[in-house]
């Protein structure tokens, strides 16, 4: 710890120590809450009790709030409160907060703000405020016993100043354990994440697959039957008129190499060749060679596992294809980064920007890579530039 | 020299609905009117001046059984309705809910076969006319499903079996197997006799009935 008295550190303590004395006059609603709330049990049982938690709760709710934001910055991090929903009436919410850990929490922290609490926030400035008080009496009193007092004053000051830090980080990190998000509601959450994320996955891949399909029956299959046709009436055309039989074996050659088209374009649909061949860095190049304007790719990612590298793909391919559709673009840039845990990808260009991350395309696209745990995020002010950044979650081949 | 079948059209892909009107106007059949979608094939299907429907099980606006639908749906107002059902690929839980009715008039066939050109205007023809025409792989799953009752038959017998139930005429699986009318005859009293089946005069009846026995109710 950095003790050399300066201007700053001088300032900076005084700070906390009107931070502390915050913290300690909190003792007072603290306190008066915590008998509320302890009232309202067995008044609740009278029915009263509902009426009065309908104004203790919140009003607890709201000093916690303060608490949060306060402790909050001093520890450089947001505390969130993790209350349940609200639901139903007001007048039987109350049944609802007995059962939500959150609010017997805020209870606790009423209790410790009342007690240990106190304690540690009222010392800074009892420190700092004593040695000054005694000053002042030792001149308007004039005792000699003051005088003497006087004495013990430094070591006083000097104590302030070596704790004043500790003193109030540790009621920080004390608030942000009683008052955070505990461990289990995090892993809640994360399991909510989890599980939605496999749900939009699994319908992606039943509307990839029917994609998939109804873009066969269209395409290449009908070709086909055409092109069955076509042969079929030219053969039954060969001995009585000759030139429709030629016209029509022509018109079906042509059409098996639409046919042949269709195939290869579903084919790159569920998983690029170039892809298997080359990995993202080859394939992402494949993809910016195809594309109208100018890309600047700077990849430099191993291989990678294959659903990764085929949801990294059709994202950047979306991200590209929006670019040449929407943008107005003269340039654009892709840029990749693997760091042995995470692959993170940027695409940008210097279009019109406006671009949505709502927008079907891109929602599709956040949907893909959540699940691998990844995110999405576009910044895209009017007037452009455009930039999509994707983060995606896997391990190294 | 009868008068020409006229026909309603309904396939949603331009391509084939262009080769279809083709071959099927190489046939002499009229098609007096082409549709590509599920409400405009139910009008068409009101017409009083048509002989048969060849529709794709497929139409827009669902992609998923209209054409099957329409016709289910026309052959209810109109008894026997001639209605050849196209598809890309057979389903033979499609084909009892053709034959449901009972009443022939019905075909059901891969859109492949199509290009068998004097193959599949026989097929409209025997359709038009109130007989029965399954698609080989309708039949060939009909049959894997009812192998083991088929052991006491035969392989001519099951061979005869089979293209009856693709519909075919005595004639024709005469013609087919490259022996007499009188033979084949022989092979089906034999089946019927086997299958434990009523006998009946008209090649269609036969065929319904063994599709009904094939089809396991």
């Amino acid at each position: 710890m950095d003790a050399t008295v300066t201007v700053d550190a001088l300032a900076e303590r005084l700070r906390l120590t009107l931070l502390s004395a915050g913290y300690a006059a909190s003792f007072v609603p603290s306190l008066l809450l915590a008998i509320l709330t302890l009232l309202c049990l067995p008044l609740g049982l009278a029915g009263v009790g509902f009426v009065l938690a309908l104004a203790v709760v919140p009003a607890t709710a709201a000093l916690t709030a303060a608490h949060r934001r306060v402790s909050g910055r001093l520890l450089g991090e947001g505390i969130a409160a993790s209350y349940a929903p609200d639901r139903g009436v007001a007048l039987v919410r109350p049944a609802y907060w007995l059962r939500d850990p959150a609010r017997w929490r805020d209870f606790g922290f009423l209790c410790f703000s009342a007690t240990g609490g106190f304690v540690l926030s009222v010392l800074p400035p009892l420190l700092l405020t004593t040695p000054v008080s005694w000053l002042i009496l030792a001149f308007t009193a004039g005792d000699w016993a003051w005088v003497l007092l006087l004495v013990f004053s430094g070591p006083l000051l000097l104590a302030w100043w070596v704790t004043v830090e500790p003193l109030a980080s540790a009621r920080a990190r004390a608030e942000r354990a009683i008052l955070g998000h505990d461990r289990v509601a995090e892993l809640e959450e994360r399991v909510g994440q989890v599980e939605e994320s496999r749900a939009e996955t699994l319908d992606h891949s039943a509307a990839e697959v029917r994609r998939i399909e109804r873009d066969l029956h269209d395409g290449a299959q009908a070709r086909i039957a055409s092109v069955g046709m076509s042969v079929g009436l030219a053969e039954k055309l060969l001995q009585t008129d000759p030139e429709a039989a030629a016209a029509l074996l022509r018109e079906a050659r042509e059409t098996t190499m639409d046919a042949l088209d269709d195939l290869r374009s579903v084919v790159r649909g569920i998983h690029p060749p170039v892809l298997a061949d080359r990995g993202l860095a080859g394939a992402i190049e494949a993809l910016a060679v195809a594309v109208p304007v100018p890309v600047a790719v700077s990849v430099a990612v191993p291989r990678l596992p294959a659903p990764v590298e085929s949801a990294a793909y059709f994202a950047l391919a979306e991200c590209l294809a929006n670019t040449v559709k929407h943008a107005a673009a003269t340039r654009a840039w892709v840029s990749g980064t693997y760091d042995g845990g995470r692959l993170r990808l940027v695409a940008g260009d210097d279009g019109r920007g406006g671009a949505d991350s709502g927008g079907s395309g891109l929602a599709g696209v956040a949907r893909r890579l959540a699940a691998f745990d990844g995110m999405l995020a576009v910044d895209s002010p009017a007037g452009g530039p455009t930039t999509v950044r994707m983060e995606v979650s896997c391990l190294p081949l | 020299m009868p008068a020409p079948l006229r026909a309603v059209l309904a396939e949603d892909q331009a391509l084939l609905r262009v080769g279809l009107t083709r071959i099927l106007e190489s046939g002499g059949i009229s098609v007096v009117e082409a549709v590509d979608d599920a409400p405009s094939l139910a009008r068409a299907l009101t017409r009083d001046d048509i002989d048969i429907a060849v529709v794709d099980v497929r139409l827009p606006p669902t992609h998923t059984t209209e054409g099957l639908e329409a016709a289910t749906a026309v052959r209810a107002t109109r008894l026997a309705f001639p209605v050849l059902v196209l598809s890309q690929w057979v389903e033979p839980l499609y084909a009892r809910d053709l034959l449901a009715g009972g009443e022939g008039a019905i075909g059901y066939l891969l859109k492949d076969r199509v290009a068998d050109v004097d193959g599949f205007l026989a097929a409209v023809h025997q359709v038009a006319g109130g007989g029965t025409v399954l698609d080989p792989e309708v039949v060939a799953a009909l049959v894997s499903a009812r192998s083991r009752p088929l052991d006491r038959l035969t392989d001519r017998e099951r061979e005869v079996l089979t293209l009856m139930a693709e519909g075919r005429s005595n004639a024709a699986v005469a013609a087919r197997l490259v022996v007499t009318e009188k033979a084949v005859g022989k092979h089906i009293n034999n089946i019927f006799t086997k299958l434990d089946l009523p006998q009946a005069a008209d090649d269609n009846r036969r065929v319904l009935a063994v599709l009904a026995w094939l089809d396991g109710r």
